[in-house]
């Protein structure tokens, strides 16, 4: 990544909250799109790589897969309490995704808990290739 | 807003309508109802596209509605109702929205202001201290093995029998807390998993368990009929709903619906918008679990319920049943419901779906307690924290043109991030002392998000739907003490 490619920025809309990620891979985009994700809920910085966790997730497309992979990790925050900061993409095609995260148990004293994400919808979604790279919009319902 | 101005054709000082004509694809015309003050703020958003948008659903009818505390939603605009022939017609989970059967709750007690005034703080500290909530909380409940089950299949039922709260707390809920053909088959293993640790919590966000005190009745009798009969008495109002498990079942079945949208050609301008011809294997398939989710959340209420009533009789030492704590009504207001409508003199069965929206159904109605039959359904409307709670009664109106639906709350006008960054937590605090309000929250940002000015008076709200005569004021309620997730 360059030094001074942004990984994220936040969009603010009246009653949720979505994020546009960049990278310059597809695997980047989409590592940076969680990592958005998590730093809407709680200071993604802080939070240590503990443990870890193999995702693997299938969609009919890959802007839908892109949904499926950010679901995936909210439903690990909600069922293990888990946040992540790391995502080791090592395999992503058009309908599959097969990755390693890296986080720990979320900690109110330490993580600065914020915001609960119900979910990644698939309004406004966007993943698409620019000349700069690739970049992803996704709304979260908050 | 001024684009919007020409789109928007003005019926009368409450109706706007859409023509048909504005989106190649509707099927029928879209209608909001707001004021003329409020439109300006419902233009800035883009929402009556969204209403365009649901209104290319297949098999709808009449209009694509929207209630006037509608702000922008995915897919589906939030105060959003759409009703699609069962015969032909679909269902859309965005048409529920994610929190399954959020809700509200409003139970009686028989204390006045001046005897809990003296005791606020406590009684807030036990209500917070009772009722998990915020962030990752975990639930009091600890179910094993298939208990969840047993929970998605019976509902407030379940609750009941297991010790809390009444019997007759079941007659004071919609559905009777239980809704028909849940089957947890149809949901999967990772949304009992999501949900299984969260049961009996109130969770963050808009979510709220406040002490309130009735502040002015506008109907007498009806009040009465609802257990009030004077002001200055406290009431308890809880709004929660399916937390992690509805939003799991959500999540599911839109992906479900994504491929059904494919596999059955059906045509729609937004991805969210995604669904199944409601006769389908899919569209029952969805019912099924929806309903799941639905009794989850109305265990959910009735066990925070439980908490506040075992919470208050702590405080003045006295029963629950000594204090008077009654259940008044349960609404959903997130929830798609099979009813039935009479259209240009033809009955049809219809999907009535409600995302923000709350039932509102009259008088002599047989799906209402007994004991409102003779003035309706009590409609709960909670506002922010810091201003004012409505009770209304539906209306015949409703039943003819809103397929018997009215307001939900106050509706959005400032996003959390923009409310963090135009007032501190100091402000938002000192605000709420300065009106004799006190509160617990689990995060300084959680109260800041919620302060007055992120909402629209819901007084407004109110009123629009008052002169549009979909539901009638009978109450309004202002809080003395605010839990906050």
């Amino acid at each position: 990544m360059h030094a001074t490619m942004q990984r994220f920025e936040i969009l603010d809309h009246t009653a949720d909250t979505g994020i546009i990620a960049y990278g310059e891979s597809l695997e980047e985009v989409f590592a940076n799109a969680a990592y958005g994700m998590i730093s809407i809920i709680a200071d993604a910085e802080t939070v240590n790589e503990v443990v870890e966790r193999e995702i693997s997730a299938e969609a009919f497309d890959q802007t839908e897969l892109l949904v499926t992979w950010l679901n995936e990790l909210l439903y690990l925050f909600d069922a293990e309490f888990l946040l992540f900061s790391r995502f080791d993409i090592q395999g992503l095609t058009e309908e599959r995704i097969r990755a390693t995260t890296y986080g720990e148990k979320a900690d109110s004293s330490r993580h600065n808990l914020k915001t609960h994400v119900k979910a990644a919808t698939y309004h406004s979604l966007k993943l698409e290739e620019k000349e700069e790279g690739f970049r992803a919009q996704v709304i979260f319902d908050v | 807003m001024a684009g919007w101005k020409k789109i928007l054709r003005k019926i009368d000082d409450y109706r706007w309508e859409i023509d048909p004509s504005y989106k190649p694809g509707m099927q029928v015309p879209g209608l909001i109802y707001s004021d003329e003050q409020m439109l300006d703020q419902i233009g800035e958003e883009q929402t009556p596209d969204q209403v365009a948008n649901v209104a290319f659903l297949p098999g709808i009818v009449g209009k694509s509605l929207a209630m006037p505390d509608i702000h922008w939603g995915y897919g589906f605009p939030i105060g959003g109702v759409a009703a699609t022939r069962m015969e032909d017609g679909v269902i859309s989970p965005g048409g529920v929205g994610f929190d399954i059967n959020c809700g509200v709750r409003l139970v009686l007690t028989n204390l006045t202001e001046n005897d809990v005034r003296p005791r606020i703080e406590k009684v807030v500290n036990e209500l917070f201290h009772a009722v998990p909530s915020g962030l990752g909380s975990e639930g009091r409940i600890k179910l094993k093995g298939k208990e969840i089950d047993k929970v998605l299949r019976d509902g407030a039922r379940w609750a009941i029998e297991k010790g809390y709260g009444e019997p007759e707390d079941l007659e004071f809920t919609e559905e009777n807390g239980s809704m028909k053909g849940a089957d947890p088959s149809r949901v999967s293993e990772r949304a009992k998993k999501r949900g299984t640790p969260q049961l009996g919590t109130l969770g963050s966000g808009n979510h709220f368990l406040e002490v309130q005190v009735v502040d002015e009745i506008y109907d007498e009798s009806v009040a009465r009929a609802f257990g009030v009969e004077q002001t200055g008495q406290v009431v308890i109002l809880i709004h929660t709903g399916s937390r992690g498990f509805g939003h799991q079942v959500c999540d599911d079945y839109l992906k479900t619906m994504g491929k059904a949208v494919r596999d059955y050609g059906i045509e729609l301008p937004d991805r969210q918008l995604a669904c199944a011809p409601t006769k389908s294997a899919e569209g029952q398939d969805y019912l099924a679990a929806m309903a799941c989710a639905a009794n989850y959340a109305w265990t959910n209420r009735q066990c925070i319920m439980h908490w506040a009533r075992e919470a208050l009789a702590k405080v003045f030492g006295k029963s629950y049943r000594d204090l008077g704590m009654n259940l008044t009504y349960d609404v959903a207001h997130n929830i798609a419901k099979i009813e039935e409508y009479t259209i240009n003199g033809k009955k049809y069965s219809l999907c009535v779906h409600r995302k923000g929206a709350t039932r509102a159904f009259p008088a002599g109605n047989p799906d209402i307690p007994s004991a409102y039959r003779d003035v309706g359904q009590p409609v709960l409307i909670p506002g922010d924290m810091g201003r004012f709670s409505y009770v209304a009664v539906g209306t015949e109106k409703a039943m003819e043109e809103s397929f018997g639906s009215t307001c939900h709350g106050a509706g959005r006008v400032k996003s959390r991030r923009a409310a963090k960054k135009s007032l501190s937590f100091d402000e938002v605090a000192d605000e709420l002392r300065s009106k004799g309000i006190t509160f617990k929250a689990t995060s300084k940002s959680a109260l800041v998000e919620e302060a007055s000015q992120a909402y629209k008076d819901v007084a407004d709200v109110v009123h629009v739907a008052e002169g549009a005569g979909i539901s009638r004021k009978v109450l309004k309620a202002r809080p003395i003490g605010v839990v906050k997730g």
